[in-house]
């Protein structure tokens, strides 16, 4: 799950992560009130989406406003809180469609000194969480490691210890931080390595992390995201997810229990397991079709989250034909068929229908089906489906 | 031969009260499996389907002499269940449970670091040796005796393979699912180790997923210490780059991890790369055929 920026801030903060003094602000009145409230000569105005590359990006309804803006007095902030609020903010990771901006952080301008780079992952390597440094902060992670590898800087964290001291002092010399600053950036490297454990992170970003004139490490930006598994012991994180910043049909395949990724093509694929969803995937591309959809049931799911599966796929407008392939496992043949039977029921299928069945149940499975009597094209293996269902569109 | 399990292995299910637990026990017996038993905590002393129910893995083990335990507990106890394992001693764990938090994992791949336990998975769908033991929740009757290893990062699509496998007459030896998970208990070199030490096995299939570079590390293994013929499939090489909030993901692990890359990889160190997931039996006869002349 993803959050915004100011509320990975309030976290930080909470955890004894330095973050500079910021304000929420969702109407251009209140913009202008946060800039005298932070009462210093300069402040900046942060659209809020769960997207990198703000400070680039421009505005579809203004394209000379920045996503970030770095204001002087109450009244400019109010002006571009007014083009920001309500707008829809293109960046490089938004694809050209945008995200709506319905919330800014004005935030106190700082004497920077130094602009670095911290992330913390799961790496599955070093089977733990690491801590990624770089003395690049603004910059792309990807192009740092791509042209300058020697640049980036790693500590792996212990679990149970979290970062040590005397890792977070070496990082801080290997970043060439001197005096007060490394006091500052122990701290704040270890608070934050704490705090990535004690959320159940499954990454964290800061970049750019700022050091101040006055030798302080600060989070200027903050990006977190948090392990889904994990939030059964994070009652309160669930308030802060953002539902306007997710896909509707994903939303709903989430809340069904489904693994769902909205594709452009048109057809609706529903498979057992992540690998064969994928492969079916490829193998629909590879005959001439393009897949509506990556949506993987999982090996649990029973018959009324099928059927919601079945509904989500047929509600996709763009949908003009369904291939169902199962290799039933833990998943049986048969709950899929009864789902299936059920959607034709209450939902309906106007749009030709490919089943693929193999494994657990298959014999009563394809009994079912036969029983029916609904109009299914069946398939006999991968290729012969993939064939079948692109063979739907053109005829 | 086989790897890991044969008809000598004594499993315990862990969560074997549950609904996927009894139902894939029961499968397991039925394929021949010797199914000693189950852990449910606070039902034992009792029975379910003729399987003994034991409170713990230690009472199991002692009163069983299980050597392979089947983890089926709902995720927020799955690292709990897997560190109860080895602590009990087990030698193998294989756990199925899909979505246990990640940090657990990290915690329990630190203990078997320095432990005598080989856990395979999480998320994964088991290990079978056809015809001799089946340790997870795949169908049986889609496996055959062979010689030839088969390892997976994806449940299902190991099916299909399998399923290829057995439609051109190639049996296999054991058949290991490794898990979808970030951290999980085995990998391919692990895995490819133990076939290539394998008299039983004779040929080698690898299904491998985009992300990461596990499969990158496997082809240089590949190159270096395997002598038998080795086939691979990589799923995904038509799935669009997805967006991401970040960039520390990819960076850590060195490269991209696309398929463009583990594809190439893998053919450098001679493996024969199937183009469709519908080509990975084919593509396991012709890298036989190929070391054969």
């Amino acid at each position: 799950m993803k959050i915004h920026e100011y509320q990975a801030k309030k976290l930080l903060a909470t955890a004894g992560v330095a973050v500079p003094r910021g304000v929420v602000v969702r109407t251009t009145d209140e913009a202008a009130q946060a800039f005298t409230e932070l009462a210093g000569p300069i402040a900046v105005v942060k659209s809020q989406i769960h997207a990198g590359g703000r400070g680039k990006g421009r505005f579809k309804e203004h394209p000379q406003q920045a996503g970030v803006v770095l204001v002087r007095s109450a009244a400019e902030a109010s002006d571009n809180a007014a083009r920001m609020l309500g707008g829809t903010l293109v960046t490089k990771q938004t694809g050209p469609e945008g995200k709506q901006v319905n919330v800014l952080f004005v935030e106190q301008g700082l004497e920077i000194a130094r602009e670095l780079y911290l992330g913390i992952v799961v790496d599955r390597e070093a089977g733990g969480p690491v801590l990624i440094m770089s003395s690049e902060g603004g910059m792309e992670i990807e192009e740092v490691a791509a042209h300058s590898p020697e640049k980036i800087l790693r500590e792996p964290i212990d679990v149970d210890c979290g970062l040590h001291a005397y890792q977070a002092r070496n990082m801080a010399f290997r970043l060439g931080l001197e005096g007060g600053a490394v006091r500052s950036a122990e701290k704040f490297l270890r608070q934050m390595s704490r705090f990535f454990l004690d959320s159940d992170c499954s990454m964290a970003e800061i970049n750019p992390l700022v050091v101040t004139k006055q030798g302080e490490m600060l989070a200027l930006d903050a990006k977190v995201t948090f392990d889904d598994n994990a939030l059964f012991r994070h009652e309160a994180f669930k308030e802060l997810r953002d539902l306007s910043e997710e896909n509707e049909m994903e939303v709903r395949a989430g809340n069904t229990g489904l693994s769902f990724v909205k594709l452009d093509g048109n057809i609706g694929c529903l498979v057992n397991g992540a690998g064969l969803a994928m492969s079916t995937m490829d193998l629909i591309k590879l005959h001439g079709g393009e897949p509506a959809n990556f949506l993987d049931v999982g090996g649990g799911a029973n018959v009324d989250q099928v059927t919601e599966a079945f509904r989500i796929l047929l509600a996709d407008k763009h949908v003009r034909a369904v291939l169902v392939n199962i290799f039933g496992g833990i998943m049986k043949c048969d709950t899929i068929v009864e789902a299936l039977l059920t959607a034709y029921e209450k939902v309906g299928f106007d749009v030709p229908l490919v089943v693929r069945l193999e494994g657990t149940n298959v014999e009563k499975a394809r009994e079912m089906l036969a029983a029916s009597g609904r109009d299914i094209i069946g398939a006999t293996d991968l290729t012969d489906a993939a064939k079948k269902v692109v063979a739907t569109l053109s005829g | 031969m086989s790897i890991l399990a044969d008809r000598n292995t004594k499993v315990i299910c862990q969560g074997i009260t549950g609904k996927a637990g009894l139902f894939h026990s029961q499968k397991c017996r039925e394929y021949g499996t010797q199914m000693v038993g189950g852990v449910t905590p606070g039902k034992g002393g009792g029975t379910v389907d003729g399987f003994p129910i034991f409170n713990t893995v230690a009472e199991a083990v002692d009163k069983t002499g299980a050597n392979a335990t089947l983890i089926f507990v709902p995720p927020p106890f799955c690292g709990d269940a897997i560190l109860e394992a080895e602590a009990a001693g087990i030698p193998l764990i294989i756990a199925i449970t899909e979505g246990t938090p990640v940090l657990d994992m990290v915690r329990v791949h630190k203990k078997l670091l320095h432990s005598r336990s080989r856990l395979i998975g999480p998320n994964c769908p088991g290990i079978i040796t056809p015809g001799q033991a089946k340790i997870g929740i795949m169908p049986g009757y889609i496996h055959k005796p062979g010689t030839v290893g088969l390892m997976s990062r994806s449940g299902t699509l190991t099916y299909e393979a399998v399923w290829q496998l057995t439609n051109l007459g190639l049996g296999q030896s054991t058949c290991v699912g490794l898990g979808g998970d970030p951290i999980v208990g085995t990998s391919f070199i692990d895995c490819l180790q133990m076939f290539q030490d394998d008299p039983g096995t004779e040929a080698i299939l690898m299904m491998g997923e985009i992300g990461g570079n596990a499969e990158e590390k496997a082809a240089a293994f590949i190159r270096d210490y395997v002598s038998k013929p080795v086939a691979a499939f990589i799923a995904g090489r038509t799935a669009p780059p997805g967006r991401r909030m970040g960039h520390a993901g990819a960076i850590i692990s060195g490269g991209s991890g696309t398929a463009t890359e583990k594809v190439a990889a893998l053919e450098a160190a001679g493996v024969v790369v199937a183009e469709s997931p519908a080509d990975m039996g084919t593509a396991m006869q012709r890298a036989i055929a190929r070391r054969k002349r």
